[in-house]
């Protein structure tokens, strides 16, 4: 993974091609993503990055009727509201995603859980045409 | 997390007064106003106070700059109400800066620095549309990687609610009744934004649509109006529009002296005997979704100072910007064990007449929430509450200790400070 380096913005540079980075330390084994210089446990330095398999489940998510502008330029409102929610990856650490392919008419039906992959969703935004980072059902 | 076994102040601090202005939306005041009707109010409750005495000025408001294009607020501010040339500093920990203001004015007298400091709390916010408001708050969270998936605030402690409820099967319903003690609570506070009930909301929806000649909604009750999405539409499942506190107008203000000098100001001081103060990093990173470490934390340094424990506080002023929060903050100071807050909320502990009255002043659902002047605004009714002026909310038993507690952002910041009355 040398392609990408602990500044922030290679986190997403990795999501463009496709690959879910992180990092982890080399002194104590805790995952982080996105990627940290700094181990948030033992607080080394010697971390390196790390590509996720990008599985994971759904450990909290909300369905969003009131968007935020990012989103409503994406299209969003309240009569198409979207998901997102935090996923917990196989690998350990968390990260909040928008939730692809769920039923938002019922949020109810949408459970914690959940095992779902990877997936990216595109920006109409004006500034900012990269994709965010999203997650989708296996 | 504990450095130091035991931390203390260096000499005691007191709260000699309080000021708010209304909270609301006040299309004719900027925040200088609100900080001047403030400002009055504690003059007008402190007879023969000289306010040249007032040696500094700490400022908490989120942010002057998205919301009316002016920064360096500090300065303008004491210049509005005659303070100048006395230091001033701005403090911004989201919605809990003016909890950490009064934290750090607290911390200076106790060094010795000061005897005398004022301090405030102010936010203008409903200058903006509803979009960019949100916007705005969203600047609290982390926006490379949490605001840029499409999260909102609403959506963090939505997706909080839905991890609470699905680690202790929580009835939603508890969500309601958060609601309904918060705006009976609001409804009889003469600063709060909302002066009604939910019950008063729901019939004044229905004289109004039979005025306009509209089908009139065949509501029942509060629970009936809660669950009907036309009265009470979705924000971010689960938390509707009465789950979440409003876009608010409004200051508020404390004189904070050194407490051996406190009495020459008041008869009624009420002592700051404990403060904490924590931070965290995003949502995601946390261990669970269901809890707030930095509460916990805040609350243990605040406990430790001040030597006691969750059963000996007799009011509080949580930071219930969702009502999800009042219910979390609840078990997170240790009123309630871990994952009972919600039943202790069905089972009205936290009414006005409940074992544990949290929120009298209406909180930040009913009360309002400009972000920046919240943490303040919590002191001030806790200096009611603890001196018996609290009228016609008035919590019986002469209530001796207040706790606020006052959460920036997601939890990134939480700020708990205990009050005692000892007259």
């Amino acid at each position: 993974m040398e392609a990408y380096s602990m500044n922030s913005q290679d986190f997403f540079e990795a999501l463009e091609a496709g690959v879910l980075i992180g990092s982890h330390c080399l002194d104590c084994g805790t995952k982080s993503i996105p990627q940290r210089q700094i181990c948030p446990k033992c607080l080394g330095s010697r971390t390196e990055i790390v590509e996720y398999s990008g599985k994971g489940f759904l450990a909290a998510f909300t369905v969003v009727y009131v968007p935020s502008s990012m989103m409503a330029n994406n299209g969003f409102d309240s009569k198409n509201p979207y998901c997102v929610g935090i996923v917990e990856l196989d690998e350990g650490p968390k990260i909040s995603a928008q939730i692809l392919d769920v039923d938002l008419s019922n949020p109810e039906s949408i459970s914690i859980g959940t095992k779902l992959v990877m997936a990216s969703a595109k920006n109409n935004a004006g500034e900012n045409q990269k994709p965010h980072l999203a997650f989708r059902p296996v | 997390m504990i450095l130091m076994p035991e931390k203390k102040l260096k000499r005691g601090v007191a709260v000699a007064g309080v000021g708010l202005s209304k909270f609301g939306a006040f299309p004719e005041k900027n925040s200088r106003d609100l900080f001047v009707e403030a400002f009055l109010d504690l003059m007008g409750s402190m007879k023969g106070f000289d306010p040249h005495q007032i040696e500094a000025f700490y400022l908490g408001n989120f942010s002057s700059d998205q919301f009316e294009k002016q920064a360096h607020l500090a300065p303008i501010l004491a210049s509005w109400v005659g303070l100048s040339p006395i230091s001033t500093l701005r403090i911004e920990d989201a919605c809990a800066s003016s909890g950490v203001a009064l934290r750090q004015a607290a911390l200076a007298i106790a060094s010795g620095q000061y005897d005398v400091v004022l301090v405030g709390g102010v936010e203008k916010m409903t200058s903006l549309e509803i979009a960019a408001v949100t916007e705005a708050l969203g600047t609290a969270a982390d926006a490379q990687f949490e605001v840029s998936v499409g999260f909102t605030f609403p959506g963090f402690y939505a997706a909080m609610a839905t991890a609470y409820m699905h680690e202790f099967q929580a009835d939603p319903k508890a969500f309601y009744h958060v609601s309904i003690k918060n705006h009976n609570n609001g409804a009889l506070n003469e600063y709060a934004q909302f002066r009604q009930t939910i019950r008063e909301i729901m019939e004044s929806k229905k004289e109004r649509a039979a005025q306009k000649g509209r089908p009139v909604p065949a509501w029942e009750d509060e629970f009936d109006f809660l669950s009907d999405p036309k009265g009470n539409p979705m924000v971010a499942w689960p938390m509707a529009l009465f789950d979440c506190s409003p876009v608010s107008d409004g200051a508020a203000v404390a004189l904070l002296v050194s407490e051996e000098i406190a009495n020459s100001f008041t008869e009624t001081p009420i002592y700051m005997i404990g403060s904490g103060q924590a931070s965290d990093g995003a949502l995601p990173e946390r261990e669970n979704l269901y809890s707030i470490p930095a509460a916990l934390e805040a609350g243990r340094q605040a406990y430790q100072m001040a030597n006691l424990g969750p059963d000996d506080i007799d009011i509080a002023e949580v930071h219930d910007c969702f009502t999800i929060a009042e219910i979390i903050a609840t078990e997170d100071l240790g009123f309630f064990d871990r994952g009972k807050g919600w039943q202790a909320a069905i089972e009205g502990k936290t009414a006005r007449d409940g074992i544990r009255p949290v929120n009298t002043s209406g909180g930040l659902k009913a009360k309002g929430h400009p972000v920046g002047a919240t943490g303040v605004g919590q002191v001030a009714e806790i200096w009611k509450q603890l001196n018996g002026i609290a009228g016609e909310r008035q919590v019986q038993g002469n209530p001796k200790i207040g706790l606020t507690h006052n959460v920036g952002g997601t939890g990134q910041t939480c700020v708990v400070n205990i009050f005692e009355r000892r007259a």
